[in-house]
C-alpha cells in the first residue's frame, strides 16, 4: 500500500487536520507519503517532514497555488497520483473542495469523511447526519478519500524523519481567480481544534447577548466559540462559527451548550464531543438526552454564575 | 443563457430515518420525500438570476426513480422552466450523477450549473466538483453570494474560518450553502402552472452514461448511542462534577 495524504498547512506550519488524517492513513497501513502544495511553502513541507508516520514529503511550490483553488491543486494531485493506493485528505472545505475533482479525473468514486477504517478497502462513514453509520466497500484501484478529522486521533507532530522531494508544478488552469479572502481574526482556538467549546444557540435572544454572554465564559475556559444554526440563521454570529451537520463536525474534551435546543442536525455536528453540558430553561429540550451534565436554568442567570464560579 | 439545476429527491429533512433490522439500509418506505434542501436553494438562485433579467431559462434536472418528476415538478413551481428527468431504478451515485449531468451540459449548453453542495441522505459533497472536473470547469463550491455580469461569474464562498470570493469565466459550476438564500415557498397557483411546464424523460442508457456504482455498501448500522447523563441542580454543582468527577476544567 501506498499512500498520498494532502496537507492542509498555511505555507509556514501544518494545519492540526493533518494530523488525524495521517492516523487514518497509518489505519490502512503502508508506505505515506504528504503532499504540500503552496506558494513559499517551504517551512510547511519541513514541519511535514517531522510529522509521525511521514517517509517522504513531495512539495510543489509556485505561486499558483498560493489560494489553494481547487482547480490547480486537483491538476497537480491528478499529475502525481500514479503508483498511490489512496489518496487522503481531511475533510475540511479545502478537501472536500479539491478531492472530488482529483477522483473525477482519476474516473473513480471518492469516499466521503470516513470516521473509521476496516481495511484497505472498506470504510465506515456517516450518513443522514450521522443518524446512520455505512461501511462501504470500494473496488476502484485508487481509493479517494476525505477524513473526518473527530474519527481519528492525531499522530505526533515530532519523532518523524522524513525526505523532502520537490515536484514539478503543474501548469496553472486559469480558471478561477481569488478577489479577495476574508478571515476571521480571533485570538481564540480554532473551533475544529480547539479542547473546549462553548456553544450558543436562539436562546441566547440576540448577538449582543451571545457575545456578553458567551465570551467572559470562553476566556476562561480558553474555548472556541460555536453556535447553533438557528443561531447563524438568526445573524447573531457568522456561518463558520456553526456547529452541525451543515457547518463543523467537532468533537472537543467538553462542549457547553447554552441556550441549544438540539436539534437533530446540531447534534450530528457535537455528539461525539467527550463530554456535553447543556443549559437551557426547556427541561424537555432534546439537548440533554446527549448531555452528560444537564442543568435547566435561565441561561441568563447561569451563564454569569458559571463565568465567575471558575474564578 | 440557459441555467441547468440538478435537484435530488432525498427522505424528508423532518424525518428522522431508522436503520432496517437486516442492516441493508435505512427505511424509506411510507417516508415523506422532499427536494434535498441545498438543491431548492439551487432553483431559487438560478430564478432569482432569471428574474433579473440574466437568465432566460432555468432547467431542472432530477436523476433516479419515476418518482423524482414530482421533485421536478417542485422545481418547476419555483420557477424552472422546465424538467428533465433521466430515469433508472438503479443506485445512483455522485461519479454517475456527474456523467450524466455532464452528458447533458453538452446537450443544452448552460452558462451556469448551480447545484445544492451536498445531499442530505448519502452526505457525500461531491457531485459539482465532479462535474466541473469532468467539463474541465471552474467550479465554486460552498458559496453564498452569486453575481453574473459581463460572461464572468463573482462568488464568494464559505471556507473554514471566513470567506472569500474567486472570479471565473462562464461557463462555470457553483454549489450553493445554506446562507446563499431563502428559496420562496410555491404558490398553489404556481403549483398547477407547473403541472403544465414540459417534462422530457431520458435514460442513462440514452447519455450513452454507465452508472455501475463503484462502491458497495456492506452494512448500515446504528450509530453508537449516547445516553443522557445527570441534571445538575445549580452552578455550583455543575462546576464540581466538572472538576471532580469528568475533569475536564
Amino acid at each position: 500500500m501506498s499512500i498520498l495524504v494532502i496537507a492542509e498547512h498555511d505555507n509556514a506550519s501544518i494545519k492540526a487536520g493533518t494530523l488525524n488524517t495521517l492516523a487514518a492513513a497509518q489505519a490502512i497501513g503502508g508506505d505515506i507519503d504528504l503532499l504540500v502544495v503552496g506558494s513559499g511553502c517551504a517551512a510547511a513541507a519541513e514541519a511535514g517532514a517531522k510529522l509521525a508516520g511521514v517517509s517522504k514529503v513531495r512539495v510543489a511550490d509556485a505561486a499558483h497555488y498560493a489560494d489553494g483553488g481547487a482547480e490547480n491543486v486537483a491538476a497537480l494531485v491528478v499529475a502525481n497520483a500514479a503508483g498511490y493506493t489512496h489518496i487522503l485528505a481531511p475533510a475540511s472545505t479545502s478537501g472536500k473542495n479539491v478531492m472530488p475533482r482529483v477522483a473525477a479525473q482519476l474516473d473513480v468514486a471518492q469516499i466521503s469523511e470516513i470516521v473509521a477504517v476496516v481495511s484497505a478497502d472498506t470504510f465506515r462513514r456517516p450518513i443522514y447526519a450521522g443518524n446512520a453509520i455505512a461501511t462501504v466497500q470500494s473496488a476502484d484501484p485508487v481509493k479517494v478519500i476525505t477524513v473526518r478529522t473527530t474519527g481519528f486521533d492525531a499522530v505526533s507532530e515530532t519523532g518523524g524523519s522524513g525526505s523532502v522531494e520537490a515536484l514539478d508544478a503543474a501548469a496553472d488552469t486559469g480558471l478561477t481567480k481569488l478577489v479577495n479572502r476574508d478571515l476571521t481574526k480571533s485570538e481564540r482556538p480554532e473551533l475544529g481544534a480547539a479542547g473546549v467549546i462553548v456553544s450558543g444557540g436562539r436562546g441566547l435572544g440576540s448577538g449582543e447577548n451571545y457575545h456578553s454572554l458567551l465570551e467572559p465564559l470562553a476566556d476562561k475556559l480558553n474555548a472556541a466559540l460555536g453556535a447553533s444554526r438557528a443561531a447563524v440563521d438568526a445573524g447573531y454570529v457568522p456561518n463558520d462559527y456553526q456547529v452541525g451537520q451543515t457547518g463543523k463536525i467537532v468533537a472537543p474534551q467538553l462542549y457547553v451548550a447554552i441556550g441549544i435546543s438540539g436539534a437533530i442536525q446540531h447534534l450530528a455536528g457535537m455528539k461525539d464531543s467527550k463530554v456535553i453540558v447543556a443549559i437551557n430553561k426547556d427541561e424537555e429540550a432534546p439537548i440533554f438526552q446527549v448531555a452528560d451534565y444537564g442543568l435547566v436554568a435561565d441561561l441568563f442567570e447561569a451563564v454569569p454564575a458559571l463565568t465567575a464560579a471558575l474564578g | 443563457m440557459k441555467i441547468l439545476v440538478p435537484v435530488k429527491r432525498v427522505v424528508d429533512y423532518n424525518v428522522k430515518v431508522r436503520v432496517k433490522a437486516d442492516a441493508s439500509g435505512v427505511d424509506i418506505a411510507n417516508v415523506k420525500m422532499s427536494m434535498n434542501p441545498f438543491d431548492e436553494i439551487a432553483v431559487e438562485e438560478a430564478v432569482r438570476l432569471k428574474e433579473a433579467g440574466v437568465a432566460t431559462e432555468v432547467i431542472a434536472v432530477s436523476c433516479g426513480v419515476a418518482q423524482c418528476q414530482e421533485t421536478l415538478r417542485t422545481a418547476m413551481a419555483i420557477g424552472a422552466d422546465r424538467g428533465i428527468l433521466v430515469q433508472t431504478d438503479e443506485e445512483l451515485q455522485p461519479l454517475a450523477v456527474a456523467k450524466l449531468l455532464k452528458s447533458l451540459v453538452e446537450k443544452e449548453g448552460p452558462q451556469l450549473v448551480i447545484l445544492g453542495k451536498q445531499a442530505i441522505d448519502d452526505d457525500a459533497n461531491q457531485t459539482g466538483q465532479m462535474l466541473a472536473a469532468l467539463l474541465n470547469l471552474p467550479q465554486a463550491t460552498f458559496a453564498s453570494k452569486v453575481a453574473i455580469a459581463d460572461g464572468k461569474a463573482t462568488v464568494t464562498r464559505e471556507i473554514d474560518g471566513g470567506l472569500e470570493t474567486l472570479s471565473m469565466s462562464l461557463p462555470a459550476i457553483v454549489t450553493t450553502d445554506l446562507r446563499l438564500n431563502e428559496p420562496r415557498y410555491a404558490t398553489l397557483p404556481n403549483i398547477m402552472k407547473a403541472k403544465k411546464k414540459p417534462l422530457e424523460t431520458v435514460t442513462p442508457a440514452d447519455l450513452g452514461v454507465d452508472v455501475a456504482p463503484r462502491l458497495k455498501t456492506l452494512k448500515v448500522e446504528e450509530p453508537p448511542k449516547r445516553s443522557a447523563g445527570v441534571k445538575v441542580a445549580d452552578v455550583a454543582e455543575l462546576v464540581a462534577k466538572l472538576k471532580n468527577e469528568a475533569k475536564v476544567i
